[in-house]
């Protein structure tokens, strides 16, 4: 028969290999998922499908500048020649007139179709000759040069007519034949990559091949710059592995000094890391299993494990090892298992969250605290060899004892006395700051810097491209239907450019009108007698020969049998990646968006109840405006909601579990009462250094009072009137240290979420040992003075 | 063999005297343009198009400021507003307004170009552009342009620009395909 320790420690051997099995076949994503909602409307569904894998993810901007206009054309074109040849790329434009031809053709093929001004009206005797009047004007202008060939086919000017159309959203600036800035001072290319914006690495060998393609043009001072989503997702997958990586080795190694330091014993080292790697492992696997991928940042927030998970092997060995009569398992684990309930209880309120990211935190969390505990109090015992020592630490309590000591031999009173002075100043500082306190933004939580969207927007801008910050979205179930409605709200939104309530806007039937559309233009065009004959009353006294306009009539007439322009006709124009830009199918719905463009792009906002008026008043039922700012920030601002709910949650089950264990009103006050002063303290401290509190600041309070609940209650249990044992003193101190430094790294982690959390506990956990150190013991309450 | 290659040199001299006086006039011709920094001048231009029975008209002022802003506003019979600064052409026509990148019209360009490298006396940027061939005093000049560039010259055959000193008063723009257009130019009467 198997001997127990061997049962335990082959258990626990078993299902080390297993979780690393997992973890190792796990799913790891770094795009930006974790910051976006997971259970979004169908409208907000819609959104972060169009930005995560929609036609604009696919979109890298490319900027050249500095230099002089001309050596950054030399250099776009080259850029353009050599990536136009690479499968990574679906398009390279950059204002070349590489597919002009195909473009022209296409228009023209499909004028009598697509020119909004073709109406029975137009080809009548007087629609006939207003047309050819203007048409004989156009041909003195210097555009006379231009126009002068297409004048026998298309006297009336359709193929004109049709490219204002196409002109009417406007498009980007062109200088030394090349797109650019209005101000010159950038030159522009975009590049639609053949992968979707979510497939990050195919995004990053794209950007690499851009880099690898203005590198090959050896030019000298001009500077490349890549801006869009897929180069968002490639920059935030990097600093968020640079982060997870960097900030494992730091804290680990600073956690493995100060427990040589403190231990000074090898194997209690190594022993004393196998709960925190253990528990870090199981974590990543229940993870894996749960939620079919880990996210990286997941892995950052498990750093903050390391802290509470060390302290597990420090109370164990500090206070196992004293050569005390009562074992250890009865003395101090039932407080450990209190302290880590009351943690797990915590973390399991962030469960529930729709923000992935917290749901994720929560499991690990869990999932790596019981493992990290039942390891020290199953597996340590038995591993631990004969004659296992380390120092003495009642030296290092009693110096600590003896500098808290002049606080705490104040009378009661007066320490509470300082806490409700502490906590009024607290309230006040956060009171002040009342309607500022939170950040509403969903962007305060991206990776992606101010200055990075900043420019995003400007080279947006600079391209004519709306900033997708206000949609009309019309959805319906086939794409024939999508598009009549889309008409129907083209209507009602002309007129709003005229009062200038909006700049502009994109419309995917432009590009492919509804068939009711086609069909109806052209019933607009006579048959070729009636043409005829209204053409030659229309020319009589022009300057214009109807004797020339012989191919006009032929191609009239054919127009009138032609076939429907279809989606797959704009094939190889320019024109397909506008349209497809614009037109979302998925599964059984077809979704048409029109982004909108401000009137004035000084002041992008666009007032949004005349637009909703509009598009009601025309009866474009399907059309509904989206402002996608509003929406998101409507989103995030629900998951604050949601968070502060649970954290609520949290602090009640929390409170509830104390009171279940402690069976005592007065002793479950004086355990939470040093926690709730320490988030007071630390929630005041950021509002006096001008940090706006997201939602990863609550979490951060909500693990100021899960860990330190550990803290308040050895210091509840373990402290005879008179004093706290040294031990337990120095065990805190070195827990605490250790949490310290773990989140403290987060802080300088540059990744803003990773940040707010360290931010937070930090000082938190530090603040939260102080004031349980000072308030909780018993008979430090004035009641029981 | 030998009076042959001293023909030969003669030819030489004599044509490389030929060229020297003529271009030395062209010299002081562009001196002359170049030291005029502002001038505005009634335009009246006709337009000869097969397509056409008789020639589409137009007319307005011409606004030149040294060295490179060229107006060109037309009034009859449909008001447009030519503005080119630098490289950028904007035109103006009814409430729409287009910015165009002269580089990317090959087709518009030798005449604007041409245009104003004359009014700025810019010799070497007419001589990258076209063929120059000056004739006339300078109280009577006339410059034939041939454009240099073969997808120019597919369209455009010649410029002819004709003047007095540092007036331009007649520039014709001859087609490939027989088309031409004849711009008259005349200063502003003093009003």
């Amino acid at each position: 028969m198997m001997s127990r320790r061997a049962r335990i420690v082959g258990t626990w051997l078993a299902l080390v290999v297993l979780a690393a099995a997992i973890a190792a076949r796990a799913r790891y994503v770094t795009d930006l998922s974790a910051f976006l909602p997971a259970s979004p409307t169908p409208m907000q569904r819609l959104l972060i499908d169009q930005l995560r894998v929609g036609p604009a993810s696919r979109l890298i901007l490319v900027s050249l500048e500095g230099a002089d206009l001309k050596t950054r054309a030399e250099v776009s074109v080259a850029m353009a020649h050599r990536l136009r040849d690479d499968r990574e790329f679906a398009s390279i434009n950059n204002g070349e007139a590489v597919t002009a031809d195909r473009d022209r053709a296409f228009v023209f093929e499909h004028r009598y179709a697509l020119s909004e001004a073709v109406t029975p009206q137009r080809f009548t005797p007087q629609g006939l000759k207003a047309a050819l009047e203007a048409t004989i004007e156009g041909l003195a202008s210097p555009e006379g040069l231009l126009l002068k060939s297409l004048v026998p086919d298309d006297p009336t000017g359709e193929t004109l007519q049709v490219i204002d159309q196409l002109a009417r959203t406007p498009a980007p600036q062109s200088r030394e034949g090349v797109w650019s800035s209005a101000d010159g001072a950038r030159s522009l290319l975009v590049a639609e990559t053949a992968a979707s914006g979510s497939d990050t690495d195919a995004q990053e060998r794209a950007q690499a091949a851009i880099q690898a393609a203005f590198a090959g043009t050896a030019a000298q001072r001009v500077r490349l710059r890549m801006s869009g989503p897929g180069v968002f997702a490639v920059a935030s997958r990097a600093s968020i592995q640079r982060a997870v990586v960097r900030l494992s080795i730091a804290s680990s190694v600073l956690v493995v000094l100060i427990l040589l330091a403190v231990y000074r014993s090898l194997a209690a080292l190594v022993l004393g890391l196998l709960p925190v790697a253990t528990g870090a492992l199981m974590g990543v696997a229940a993870v894996a299993l749960v939620f079919g991928a880990v996210h990286g940042i997941t892995l950052g927030f498990g750093i903050t494990l390391i802290g509470e998970s060390v302290d597990y092997s420090v109370y164990f060995f500090i206070q196992s090892l004293t050569g005390d009569a009562e074992p250890w398992q009865r003395r101090l684990w039932p407080t450990m298992r209190l302290g880590m309930l009351t943690s797990v209880v915590g973390f399991a309120s962030l469960l529930p969250s729709g923000f992935p990211g917290l749901s994720q935190l929560g499991a690990y969390s869990i999932s790596g605290l019981i493992a990290a505990a039942a390891v020290t109090r199953l597996v340590l015992p038995e591993l631990l060899p004969r004659g296992f020592a380390i120092r003495d630490l009642a030296p290092m309590g009693a110096r600590i004892g003896r500098l808290l000591e002049p606080l705490r031999r104040q009378d009661a009173a007066i320490r509470w006395g300082g806490a409700l002075v502490i906590a009024a100043a607290a309230l006040a500082v956060i009171a002040a700051a009342r309607g500022n306190l939170w950040n509403r933004e969903l962007s305060s939580l991206s990776p992606i810097s101010e200055e990075a969207q900043r420019y995003d927007a400007t080279l947006r801008g600079d391209l004519g491209a709306p900033n997708v910050l206000d949609l009309v979205v019309v959805s319906g179930a086939d794409l024939e239907s999508v598009l009549r409605e889309t008409e129907r709200a083209a209507g009602a939104l002309e007129p709003l450019i005229d009062e200038h309530v909006i700049g502009g806007f994109d419309d995917p039937a432009t590009y492919v009108p509804s068939l009711a559309t086609q069909s109806a233009r052209r019933s607009s065009l006579p048959e070729p007698g009636v043409l005829r004959a209204n053409l030659a009353q229309a020319t009589a006294g022009l300057a214009l020969d109807s004797a020339q306009l012989t191919p006009f009539l032929r191609d009239v007439e054919a127009a009138r049998d032609a076939a429907p322009i279809t989606p797959g006709d704009l094939r190889g124009t320019s024109l397909a990646a506008g349209f497809n830009a614009l037109i979302l199918h998925q599964a059984d719905r077809w979704n048409a968006l029109m982004p909108l463009h401000a009137a004035n792009p000084a002041a992008p906002d666009i007032d949004a109840a005349r637009v909703r008026s509009a598009l009601a008043a025309s009866g474009a039922g399907a059309a509904q405006l989206l402002d996608m700012k509003h929406e998101s920030d409507a989103l995030y601002d629900g998951y604050l909601h949601e968070a502060l709910r649970l954290s609520l949650a949290g602090l009640a089950a929390i409170a509830a579990l104390l009171w279940l264990a402690l069976r005592s009103l007065a002793r479950t006050a004086r355990v939470l009462a040093p926690l709730i002063l320490a988030v007071f303290a630390v929630t005041a401290g950021l509002v006096l250094f001008h940090v706006q509190l997201t939602i990863l600041h609550l979490v951060g309070m909500l693990l100021i009072v899960a860990v330190g609940s550990n803290y308040a209650l050895f210091f509840e249990r373990h402290t005879a009137r008179g004093g706290t044992a040294p031990l337990t003193l120095a065990s805190l101190a070195v827990a605490n240290i250790c949490t310290v430094i773990g989140f403290g790294l987060l802080s300088f982690s540059g990744v803003p979420v990773l940040e707010a959390l360290g931010t937070t506990v930090a000082p938190g956990t530090l603040l939260a040992l102080l004031f349980a150190a000072l308030l909780t013991p018993r008979g430090s309450t004035p009641a029981d003075g | 063999m030998k009076r042959r290659a001293f023909g030969i040199g003669v030819l030489a001299f004599v044509l490389a005297r030929a060229a020297r006086g003529q271009f030395g006039d062209l010299d002081e011709l562009m001196r002359l343009l170049a030291a005029r920094r502002h001038g505005e001048v009634d335009f009246i231009e006709q337009h000869f198009l097969a397509v056409l029975k008789r020639p589409a008209e137009s007319s307005g002022v011409m606004i030149y400021d040294a060295p490179n802003r060229l107006e060109k506003r037309t009034a009859e019979p449909r008001p447009e507003v030519l503005l080119l600064a630098g490289d950028v052409l904007t035109v103006q026509r009814g409430n729409r307004t287009r910015v165009l990148d002269l580089k990317a019209y090959p087709a518009i360009r030798p005449f604007i170009e041409g245009m104003r490298a004359t009014l700025a006396g810019d010799r070497g940027a007419l001589e990258q552009l076209f063929t120059v061939d000056y004739a006339g005093t300078l109280a009577h000049w006339r410059l034939t342009l041939v454009p240099r560039d073969t997808e120019v010259q597919k369209k455009i055959a010649r410029v002819q620009i004709e003047g007095a000193r540092s007036d331009l008063t007649r520039v014709e723009i001859f087609e490939k395909d027989g088309d031409r257009s004849l711009m008259t130019l005349r200063d502003r009467p003093i009003s």
